[in-house]
């Protein structure tokens, strides 16, 4: 069962209050942040901070994720030979374009984790695809290695290189969304949407995530922990879906006992893709509640 | 090592702490601590203090440190951070 990436908050790595808080706003992930929100001159300041976060507190299940620097700076393997060590959860690299990116990240936390005695390919990555270069190959980077367990779409950078408005309806991003969408389910693994920047427009935001909801994204990413409450709302099931996916399940027990092949429900037929669905909706469920309303 | 040049590292923010190295005349060694929870923990911050100069070999210099109430590991990596920067002559 993959874990459950409904809201992933980014959080500043250089600024402590925000850090050894980002774990109790209710995010499913917290990202810290190394690369945009640090300035050029504060790199070295904000990688001895999250280290020592890391070496100190108990995040209590809240999935911990490190943005390190793009692998065209001088930044990116100081911050994995920091890091890697502390044994992050998820390391974040951002503008990734081919699977030779992800392959050179791969291969330089190997190396540290056969220098540190480390446990292998525990420490797994989640690449930021935010070019239209990523978009084309979003699904030869979401199968570089077996690492990757998420695509993430970073949609401010995706526009500036299309040279397109980023707009509160977001079209400008509709094929991106679906192609990054398309190439993690293709992979197998998740697919998690861009924030919503507006940190005062609460409309928007809930339209922006029921949007990425319902083509088929896992999660949402969050800058502000105003949208951590909204987002975790849309992404987790609602009980009609509930009660829905108990009864294909039911349904389709009573029919494995009987000898059935085909049900159906309601009047619909139930086929593999629906129970498939209506596992994953209680697998959610139960992760998020403990299977209670 | 000697403090040769000003370097800072950290902030005046709640849960932070702005640490301040600067050289001194007569290479000798002061240490200037403010903090908001002095009363009650002056000693446990100013043993961290001592711990990271002794761990960078620190023989002189004037450590100014304003702290705004950093938990254990901030303090660390504001010292950290400084030292490393002296070190490097930043």
């Amino acid at each position: 069962m993959a874990r459950i990436r409904r809201t992933m908050l980014f959080v500043p790595g250089n600024n402590p209050g925000m850090l050894f808080n980002g774990c109790v706003l209710g995010a499913d992930s917290v990202i810290f942040d190394l690369e945009d929100a640090i300035s050029l001159g504060e790199k070295d300041s904000a990688r001895i901070l999250v280290r020592n976060a890391l070496e100190t507190l108990n995040y209590n299940g809240t999935e911990i994720i490190i943005r390190i620097n793009a692998i065209n700076t001088s930044f990116w393997q100081k911050d994995l030979d920091m890091i890697i060590p502390k044994n992050p959860n998820i390391i974040m690299p951002p503008k990734i374009e081919s699977k030779e990116d992800i392959i050179e990240i791969e291969n330089y936390i190997t190396k540290i984790e056969e220098r540190d005695n480390l446990v292998k390919n525990e420490i797994k990555l989640i690449p930021l695809i935010e070019s239209a270069l990523g978009v084309e190959n979003a699904f030869e980077i979401a199968k570089a290695s077996s690492r990757v367990v998420a695509l993430f779409l970073g949609a401010e950078d995706l526009t500036a290189n299309l040279g397109a408005k980023r707009t509160v309806e977001g079209k400008e991003i509709f094929y991106s969304r679906s192609r990054v969408v398309i190439a993690a389910k293709a992979a197998n693994i998740q697919a998690i949407d861009t924030p919503y920047t507006d940190i005062n427009d609460e409309e928007g935001l809930i339209k922006d995530s029921k949007i990425a909801k319902d083509m088929g994204f896992d999660g949402k990413a969050a800058i502000s922990p105003r949208h951590v409450e909204e987002i975790n709302k849309i992404f987790t099931p609602s009980y009609e879906e509930i009660e829905y996916s108990r009864r294909v399940i039911e349904a389709i027990e009573k029919a494995e006992k009987e000898g059935k092949g085909v049900i159906s429900l309601d009047g619909q037929m139930i086929d593999a893709p629906i129970v498939e669905r209506a596992k994953y909706v209680i697998s959610i469920f139960e992760n998020v509640k403990g299977g209670r309303y | 090592m000697k403090i040769q040049n000003v370097v800072m590292a950290g902030s005046l923010e709640s849960n932070d702490v702005l640490v301040t190295l600067r050289p001194t005349d007569n290479d000798k060694l002061f240490i200037n601590l403010e903090s908001i929870v002095q009363k009650q923990f002056a000693n446990r911050i100013k043993k961290i203090i001592d711990d990271m100069l002794n761990e960078f070999n620190v023989e002189s210099g004037d450590i100014h440190v304003q702290d705004r109430g950093a938990l254990d590991c901030t303090l660390r990596a504001r010292l950290e951070t400084a030292l490393s920067r002296a070190e490097e002559g930043r």
